[in-house]
């Protein structure tokens, strides 16, 4: 341990501790923008200045290790005004439209500047050119909000393993974004949005549905349906000031029934679908000499990353469409016929933790006989927006179930959001039938947690089925590396393009990095949905009700014509 | 002329790359014989009699920074050439390099023997295209030799030296950066910890210095470091590539006594200023440098004596300003440099220099107002305290030391 004392107050701290950790943990905040524990220690943006006695410049204490005996002031009028210069300067070069920002309840740099107490600038210089890219459906890059502190290059390159965003040019004019100022359209982007989700200013955003979405709301010949997947239960409730980890599906539900929607249904219920749907094909696949391991498809930025860097394992991935484009497919045609409602006249919305799902929902052949699977995609954050925009008071709204026919779930679906959920889920629909028995034991530990590459081996009615469970491409890739070298092999693999999975989509709520230092989102949330997975009665997907009953009245048995045409696709190599 | 000095520069001109026989009958090579026979310690000791200082900018005494290299435990040590020169106003290593490459060589062979590494890299920047393929040629020349390459002239000792070039950014002549720069990587300054002594090239120790440094080293050994000491002037020892341009009669690359003063570079050395004007200022050390105003041109040129008056020796380059200028226009080009070859990185240097240029050239035009000649201090020093390295922290010296000396005259420019 390493003793030092910060503003007077002594502390101890592990050896290769920061000045920041040693400050934090002797109760002083010291302000941030540009660090990332592990993933971008850069010392770039320079407000997290210090003075450390015996040294004439200030230091950077995100990258200045604590060592013994240091004598360390935050707050002194030197270390004031620097930083204020700092933030001053930043902001000088910044596209200062706060009052129409989406980011202006969050952001990073606003908040600074309010701490520091700016009211206004008295000068203003020339602007670096900017560059505004909203080409995509999944991402908007405003290239004039940015303040370069390099978190989303970082986490594209070094969490993700793509690398899209880099640095370019450099001095006043360097910027942040594709080479050569490429569209993201133009890149192998996947559109995880994990970069959006670290961007601590509006520089980086979801392109927005939500006028769309209101738009069909608005109009009486619509008839607008939602489904919200499983991990936005488990973060909305942050966007209302609730705990990191609430579990907020009742209110949720309420709300967008006031928002206006016609009916409000569950994701969940498409993931219990999704997996009788996979197992059947995993099944087919183990029994038919298929094509192996077998990789799960739910997540649209892991699809694309296969599409464009691993197209070799193209047949590996399961042919089921992700769950919200089943559930769109099934409600304009099962649940329209059911209700007897125009399936022209129907409007999908899909309430999602992602980003890529927009980019998903646009693909070409997610359509049948002309109408989209999904008519509009919007995040957790989006939904939240909406829900402000009408004025709903979310933490008092009663508690309201999902509606019938296609919003029962169950404990299975809803552990979809988290990293492993898919294959727990499998696991235990696929043990009952093949051991053809009502298995007690359902909660397989070895595939839950955040631990980068979870492994198992399932004894399922007497053949023993390898499975893997990874999140992140990042890691991702590494394990089809492993197969490659013939160094790993599995029956079955579960991917989820975000670090986390779901939990910690790109759509969810932004969380200051503060607070990302020190809580783990992808654990506290996966929590929320493995607590949901405990209370629902019933835990396995063939046991819903009415997902059978959909079998039952519509599509026959799992892999039938009728799911084939409806429920699977297919995949595309893709080059830049 | 007798003003000038011939230790470093001795051999400038005087043989072609192919007559390396007539080079060693001259004396050349006598530095790394001198090493080898008389060992490691006595290298060391020598440079510290000397008192030589590296001769990039930074002034760290060398034998120090040889000791620290040569301390270290690790098998594989580098050492390198940083013969990235581009402080503007400063071309000696250029002729250094051009004149007398085996000198540097010889240098460097010295350095490699003395800290035990077994590999040299000369790292010369893109625009010295030319002279990268002369150093070639002198490498291969001395290799065969047995100058360099194993057992060198029937010593233990084998080293080897490999030229590089890089891309060609200010900033990568900062050691982190020029690292990065050699792994492939964005040429930007590295954050934190290890300096390159402890990790540089591919991750092994790694000294580097100025190429007048390692010239010098092998003066020293040739000469050894009394004789050298013996050339500077009143106290002061040895002697200083220097680079002179601007408004002077006689512009070039001249070795000077240490200890002369101020005027005698500017009169007798350089001819006296051009266009019968009277020298109002110079520039030393480089653009992130103070100005010397005519009032110190008595100042000896010494580390000591300019430290004590705040100036700096820097890379040895003296820019002359004659009575024609207008000190907003000088600053005008340093400020612009600095905005220019920010790397981008830190806050303060990225926007700061884009700053501080954008209200000198307000100045220049007559539309700055005092509020915004007060904020030049401002930014100047968060840069100064803040900025992530030695760019950032030095860009505003030179627009300090004229809102310093040149005050009353840089009032002229602001309009209220």
């Amino acid at each position: 341990m390493i003793k030092l004392t910060v503003n007077n107050t002594p502390v101890e701290v592990p050896e290769s501790s920061t000045i920041l950790d040693a400050a934090r943990k002797a109760g002083f905040d010291v302000p941030t923008l540009c660090f990332m524990k592990e993933t971008n220690e850069v010392g770039a943006c320079r407000v997290c200045l210090v003075e450390v006695e015996g040294q004439s410049k200030l230091q950077a204490s995100c990258v200045t290790n604590a060592r013994e005996g240091m004598v360390v002031k935050t707050n002194t009028k030197k270390v004031r005004d620097r930083v204020r210069t700092n933030v001053e300067l930043l902001l000088e070069n910044h596209n200062r439209e706060c009052t129409t920002c989406v980011r202006s309840e969050n952001c990073e740099l606003l908040d600074l500047a309010h701490t520091l107490d700016i009211p206004d600038l008295e000068f203003q210089g020339e602007k670096r050119d900017r560059y505004y890219d909203d080409y995509s459906h999944s991402i908007v890059r405003d290239s004039s909000k940015c303040i370069l502190c390099g978190k989303c290059v970082s986490v594209c390159k070094k969490v993700q393993d793509i690398g899209v965003l880099g640095f370019q040019n450099r001095g006043y004019n360097s910027n942040v974004g594709p080479a050569f100022q490429h569209k993201m359209t133009e890149t192998n982007c996947i559109f995880c949005g994990q970069c959006v989700n670290v961007c601590p200013v509006g520089a980086l955003t979801e392109k927005t549905d939500i006028p769309r979405v209101w738009a069909a709301l608005e109009d009486p010949d619509t008839f607008v349906v939602v489904q919200t997947a499983p991990a936005v239960r488990a973060a909305l409730g942050e966007e209302f000031g609730n705990p990191i980890g609430t579990r907020s599906t009742g209110k949720m539900v309420a709300s967008l029934r006031r928002l206006g929607f016609d009916n409000v249904f569950d994701t969940n219920f498409a993931a219990d679908l999704t997996i009788l749907e996979e197992g059947h094909e995993l099944l087919h696949r183990i029994q038919n000499n298929g094509v192996l391991p077998m990789i799960t498809s739910c997540s649209p930025g892991w699809i694309r990353y296969c599409e464009f860097n691993h197209q070799d394992f193209l047949p590996n991935l399961s042919s089921c469409k992700s769950p919200h484009q089943m559930f769109g497919a099934l409600s304009k045609t099962y649940y329209a016929e059911k209700q007897n409602v125009d399936p022209e006249k129907m409007f999908v919305v899909s309430v999602m933790p992602c980003i890529s799902k927009k980019t998903e929902a646009a693909r070409p052949e997610m359509e049948q006989e002309g109408l989209r699977d999904v008519d509009a995609v919007i995040t957790t954050r989006e939904l939240a927006r909406m829900i402000k925009q009408a004025g709903i008071s979310f933490n008092t709204l009663p508690d309201e179930p999902f509606d019938k026919i296609m919003g029962e779930y169950t404990g299975a679906g809803v552990i979809f959001g988290a990293t492993g959920g898919v294959m727990e889920a499998a696991i235990r629909t696929v043990a009952d039938v093949l051991t053809g028995e009502d298995l007690e034991n359902i909660e397989y530990q070895a595939v839950r947690g955040t631990q980068d590459i979870k492994e198992a081996t399932v004894n399922l009615g007497g053949i023993d089925v390898k499975v893997a469970v990874v999140h992140g491409t990042k890691t991702a890739g590494k394990l089809l590396d492993l197969i490659r070298k013939g160094e790993k092999d599995y029956h079955f693999i579960e991917v989820m393009g975000c670090p986390g999975g779901c939990v910690n989509g790109g759509g969810q709520p932004q969380v200051p990095q503060k607070i990302r230092d020190t809580v783990d989102l992808k654990v506290e949330r996966a929590k929320a949905l493995y607590e949901e997975d405990i209370i629902l009665s019933v835990r396995k997907s063939h046991k819903n009700e009415e997902v059978k009953k959909l079998y039952d009245e519509f599509l026959g048995k799992p892999n039938s014509h009728k799911a084939h045409h409806l429920l699977h696709t297919h995949y595309t190599k893709r080059t830049l | 002329m007798s003003k000038t000095r011939s230790m470093i520069s001795e051999y400038f001109d005087k043989y072609k790359i192919n007559e390396i026989d007539k080079y060693q009958e001259m004396g050349g090579f006598a530095g790394l014989k001198n090493a080898l026979e008389k060992g490691k310690e006595f290298v060391i000791e020598e440079l510290k009699v000397s008192e030589l200082r590296g001769r990039g900018g930074a002034a760290y005494p060398a034998h120090k920074k040889w000791q620290a290299a040569k301390s270290r435990t690790e098998e594989i040590k580098y050492v390198l050439v940083n013969a990235d020169e581009g402080e503007p106003g400063t071309f000696k290593d250029r002729d250094i390099l051009a004149r007398d490459p085996y000198r540097v060589i010889e240098g460097l062979t010295i350095a490699g023997y003395t800290v035990g590494a077994c590999e040299g890299y000369i790292y010369i920047r893109e625009e010295y295209e030319d002279i990268r393929k002369r150093i070639i040629e002198a490498i291969n020349i001395a290799k065969e030799n047995n100058l360099l390459g194993n057992n060198i002239l029937g010593t233990e000792f084998s080293f080897n030296i490999k030229a590089y070039t890089g891309a060609g950014a200010y900033v990568c002549g900062e050691n982190t950066a020029l690292i990065e720069s050699m792994h492939g990587n964005v040429g930007r300054p590295r954050v934190k910890r290890p300096r390159v002594g402890e990790r540089g090239l591919f991750g092994k120790p790694t000294m580097v210095n100025n190429v007048e440094t390692y010239a010098c080293a092998a003066a020293i050994l040739n000469h050894g470091a009394e004789v050298y000491g013996a050339q500077g002037m009143n106290g002061h020892k040895g002697t200083k590539m220097i680079s002179l341009c601007g408004n002077i009669q006689r512009p070039g690359v001249y070795e000077i006594p240490f200890g002369l003063p101020v005027k005698d570079i500017v009169e007798e050395i350089g001819g006296g200023t051009r266009n019968l004007s009277l020298g109002k200022f110079i520039q030393s050390g480089g653009a992130s440098c103070p100005l010397i105003p005519y009032t110190h041109f008595e100042t000896e040129y010494g580390y000591d004596t300019f430290k004590s008056n705040g100036f700096d020796i820097g890379s040895g380059s003296i820019v002359v300003a004659n009575g024609n200028v207008r000190v907003v226009d000088y600053l005008s080009a340093v400020s612009g440099f600095f905005e220019h070859e920010s790397c981008g990185k830190c806050t303060p240097c990225r926007e700061g220099t884009k700053r501080i240029h954008e209200i000198i050239d307000d100045m220049v035009k007559n539309q700055a107002s005092m509020k915004q000649f007060n904020r030049i201090k401002k930014i100047a020093e968060t840069m100064i305290d803040s900025s992530l390295c030695g760019l950032g922290q030095t860009a505003p010296t030179a627009v300090l030391s004229a809102m310093k000396h040149f005050e009353e005259e840089l009032l002229e420019s602001i309009t209220e």
